[in-house]
C-alpha cells in the first residue's frame, strides 16, 4: 500500500534510467545506511560487531568481486580465496616497506596487485569456457597458496609464517591492530564496502557492465557486435580480483588482526564465496549481500542460536549439524529459487506493489 | 646459465644416470594416476548422462570407504559388507535423484553444480556424525588383496612395487572393461548413451530419465566404492581424501569431461607428470609443487585443445 510508484513521474531520461527509480527504494536505502552507520554501532555488542558484522562486510565485498566475474561476465572462478590472499600479502608488504603511509591507502592499493595477478590468470579465459575454466582457475588457487607458504619474503621471513599486524591509526584513532576497537574497525570496513559497492554499481550499470553482460549471454555474438572479448574478459578478471584483493586485505587487517594467513585463503574459502554468489543471486549486487549474510552469519546463528532455544549441542556435534544444515539449506534454496535470494527479494517487492489488491 | 642448466639439462642427466630411480618414479606416478582416474571416472559417468558436474564424487569415495569399514567393524564377512555398502550406495543414488536432481531438472549447469556442493556438505556432516572424524583403515586381508612388495632388477638397479598397487591397477582395468561392456552391449548401457547424446531425444523414445540418473549415480557410487577400497588399502580413509580428490579435476580437463578413455589416460598422464615434476624439478623450487603442477599440466594441454584430449568437439552456434 505504501510501496507504490503511483504519482512519481519521470521527466528526464536520467531519472528513468536511475538505479533506484522508485522513491521508496531510495528512502529504504537511506534507512539501511543510517542503521548501518548509527544504530548498529550504537546498540550492537562488541561480539556482534567483530564476529558477525565485520565478517559479513568482508564476505560481501568478496562476493561482489566474484559476482562481477561469474554473475555479470559468466566466467566461473574457483580462485577467489587465492586472490584475496594476494591482497592480504600485498597489503602486508606495502605496510612494512612504507610504514609512514596510511593503512587504508594500502588496503585499497593491495587490490591493484591482486588485479594484476587476476589478469595473468585470466588470460586462459579467452580460449576456455565453463567448467573447464573453473578448473583452470584452480591452478591459480593452488599455485598462489603454494607461493604463500614457500616464499618467505611474503611474510617477512617470520618463523611462524604469520602476518603480524601492528597498530595503525587514522586521525589518531587506532583502526588496525590489537588496540583497535571493534567500532573503529567496523566503521572503516563499512566505509570501504559502501564506497566500493557504489563504484561497482556504477560500473555494472554503465557501458562496461553492459559489455560484460553481452559476453555472458553469448560471447560470439558479443564479439560480432564489436566488443573486444580479450579486453572485456580481462577487465572483468581485473575488477573482480581487485574487489577480492581488497576483501582479503580487510579480512586480514580488520577482521583477523593478523595470524596464519596461508590457511585462511584456501580452496574452501573460494567455494564459500561461490556459494554466496549463487545463493544470493548471479548478476545482482544486492544478491551478493544476501548471500554473504546467509552463508557467513548462518553458522554463527546456529552455533549460538540452537542452544538458546533449548537444543543443547556439544562442540563436535554442532560442527556436524552445521554441515548438514548448510548442505540441506543450499539444496533447499536452489530448489525453491534457483535464481537466488535476490530473485525472492524482487518477487517480494512485486507482491508488495500489488498488495492488497493483486489484480 | 646455471639456472637454465639446472632446469633444462640436469634433471634429464639424473634420469639417464639412474634409470631404476626413473622407472620407480614413473611407477609411483602410474599408481597415483590409477586412483585419480578412478575418481575422474565417476565424474565422467555422471557428467555424460546428466550433464551434472558432480563435485561430490570425492566425498562419495570417502563415504563409500567409511561405510564399508563400518560394516566390517560390525563383524560382517567381507562379501556381506561389500554387498551392504553397494546397497547403501544405491540408496544414496536413489535419494539424490529423488530429492535433489528431480526438482532441479532443466536448471542451468551451475545450479546443479552448486547442488552437488550441498550434497558434499550433507555427506561430510552425516559421515562425520555416523563414522567419526578419525582416519580408518580398510581390512585388506578380508578382501584377499595381496600385501608386501616385489622387486624387479632393472638396468643395474631395483624397482620396488607394492603388490597392492598392482592389484589396484588390475582391478581398475577390469572395472573399466566391465563398464565398457555395460555401455556398449547392454540395453541399459545403450539407453545411457542415448541420454548422453540428447536428453530430449532419449525422452521421446521412451527412456525414463529419472531411472537412468539413478543408475548412473549408482554406477558412480560403485566406482567410488572401489576407489575407496583401493585408497584405503594403501593408506587410510579419512575426510582429508576429499582434497586429494580435487586432483581428479585436472584429469578431467585433460581427458575431456565426456570421455571414459580420456579419464584413464588423463589420470595416468597427470599422475606420472606430477611425480616426475616433483622428483626432478621440485627441489629446484623448494618442493611441494605437486599441489599445483597437475593443474598447470592440464592448463598447458587445454590451451591447445580446449575440449580436452578426447572430449567432444565444442561447436558453437549463434
Amino acid at each position: 500500500m505504501f510501496y507504490r510508484e503511483a504519482g512519481q513521474f519521470k521527466t528526464t531520461y536520467p531519472s528513468d534510467m536511475a538505479v533506484f527509480p522508485i522513491a521508496q527504494d531510495r528512502i529504504g536505502l537511506g534507512l539501511i545506511l543510517a542503521a548501518a552507520f548509527i544504530l548498529i554501532p550504537l546498540f550492537a555488542s562488541d561480539f556482534i560487531l567483530s564476529s558477525v558484522m565485520i565478517p559479513f562486510l568482508v564476505f560481501s565485498l568478496a562476493a561482489i568481486g566474484l559476482n562481477i566475474l561469474t554473475g555479470y561476465t559468466g566466467l566461473i572462478s574457483l580462485g577467489t580465496g587465492a586472490f584475496m590472499g594476494v591482497g592480504a600479502y600485498a597489503c602486508y608488504k606495502l605496510m612494512t616497506i612504507f610504514p609512514g603511509v596510511n593503512i587504508i591507502i594500502w588496503i585499497i592499493s593491495a587490490g591493484f596487485f591482486s588485479a594484476l595477478v587476476g589478469i595473468i590468470f585470466g588470460i586462459p579465459s579467452l580460449r576456455i569456457k565453463g567448467f573447464y575454466l573453473a578448473v583452470a582457475t584452480l591452478a591459480a588457487q593452488f599455485f598462489l597458496q603454494w607461493c604463500f607458504v614457500r616464499i618467505p619474503w611474503l611474510y617477512n621471513y617470520n618463523a611462524s609464517g604469520a602476518i603480524e599486524v601492528g597498530t595503525r591509526t587514522l586521525f589518531g584513532i587506532p583502526i588496525v591492530g590489537p588496540n583497535a576497537t571493534p567500532e573503529a574497525r567496523y566503521y572503516v570496513m563499512l566505509c570501504i564496502v559502501v564506497a566500493l559497492t557504489w563504484i561497482a554499481s556504477n560500473i555494472v550499470h554503465g557501458k562496461i557492465g553492459r559489455s560484460w553482460m553481452a559476453v555472458r549471454d553469448m560471447d560470439i555474438a558479443a564479439e560480432l557486435m564489436g566488443i573486444k572479448l580479450l579486453d572485456t574478459k580481462l577487465l572483468a578478471f581485473a575488477v573482480s580480483s581487485f574487489y577480492a584483493g581488497v576483501a582479503g586485505a580487510c579480512m586480514m587487517f580488520l577482521w583477523y588482526g593478523g595470524g596464519e594467513a596461508s590457511d585462511a585463503f584456501n580452496i574452501n574459502q573460494s567455494f564459500l564465496i561461490l556459494f554466496m554468489v549463487i545463493i544470493g543471486g548471479l548478476g545482482s549486487l544486492i544478491g551478493s549481500f544476501f548471500g554473504a549474510a546467509f552463508i557467513s552469519i548462518l553458522p554463527t546463528v546456529l552455533k549460538f542460536g540452537l542452544p538458546a532455544i533449548g537444543i543443547p549441542l556439544s562442540g563436535a556435534t554442532a560442527e556436524h549439524l552445521i554441515h548438514i544444515l548448510v548442505g540441506a539449506l543450499i539444496i533447499f534454496f536452489l530448489i525453491v529459487e534457483p535464481h537466488g535470494l535476490a530473485r525472492l527479494w524482487q518477487i517480494g517487492k512485486q507482491k508488495l506493489r500489488m498488495w492488497p489488491f493483486p489484480y | 646459465m646455471h639456472v637454465l642448466y639446472m632446469v633444462l639439462i640436469d634433471p634429464f642427466v639424473q634420469m639417464v644416470s639412474a634409470p631404476d630411480l626413473f622407472i620407480q618414479t614413473i611407477w609411483e606416478g602410474l599408481v597415483a594416476g590409477v586412483l585419480y582416474a578412478l575418481i575422474a571416472l565417476g565424474f565422467v559417468l555422471i557428467f555424460k548422462a546428466s550433464g551434472v558436474f558432480n563435485f561430490a564424487q570425492g566425498m562419495m569415495v570417502v563415504f563409500a570407504g567409511l561405510t564399508l569399514i563400518a560394516f566390517q567393524d560390525m563383524g560382517l564377512p567381507a562379501i556381506v559388507a561389500l554387498a551392504a555398502s553397494i546397497g547403501v550406495m544405491y540408496l544414496l543414488a536413489f535419494s539424490i535423484e529423488r530429492v535433489v536432481l528431480r526438482p532441479l531438472v532443466n536448471q542451468p549447469d551451475i545450479i546443479l553444480f552448486m547442488a552437488t556442493f550441498g550434497i558434499t556438505y550433507l555427506l561430510i556432516g552425516f559421515g562425520e556424525m555416523i563414522f567419526g572424524g578419525e582416519p580408518k583403515e580398510v581390512n585388506t586381508k578380508a578382501f584377499w588383496l595381496p600385501q608386501g612388495s616385489i622387486e624387479f632388477p632393472v638396468l643395474g638397479g631395483f624397482v620396488q612395487m607394492q603388490k597392492i598397487d598392482i592389484a589396484a591397477a588390475i582391478i581398475a582395468g577390469l572395472m573399466i572393461a566391465a563398464l565398457a561392456f555395460f555401455f556398449q552391449k547392454t540395453r541399459i548401457g545403450r539407453a545411457l548413451r542415448a541420454v548422453a547424446d540428447s536428453h530430449k531425444a532419449a525422452l521421446s523414445v521412451g527412456i525414463s530419465l529419472n531411472q537412468i540418473w539413478v543408475i548412473v549415480w549408482f554406477a558412480a557410487g560403485i566406482v567410488a566404492l572401489v576407489a575407496g577400497i583401493m585408497w584405503g588399502a594403501r593408506s587410510n580413509v579419512s575426510f582429508a581424501l576429499q582434497v586429494v580428490a580435487l586432483k581428479a579435476l585436472p584429469v578431467l580437463i585433460l581427458g575431456g569431461f565426456t570421455s571414459i578413455p580420456g579419464a584413464i589416460i588423463g589420470g595416468l598422464i597427470i599422475g606420472v607428470g606430477e611425480k616426475l615434476g616433483e622428483f626432478y624439478w621440485g627441489p629446484l623450487m623448494g618442493g611441494g609443487i605437486e599441489s599445483w603442477l597437475a593443474y598447470f599440466i592440464a592448463l598447458g594441454f587445454l590451451l591447445f585443445r580446449p575440449q580436452g584430449l578426447f572430449g567432444d568437439k565444442i561447436i558453437e552456434r549463434i
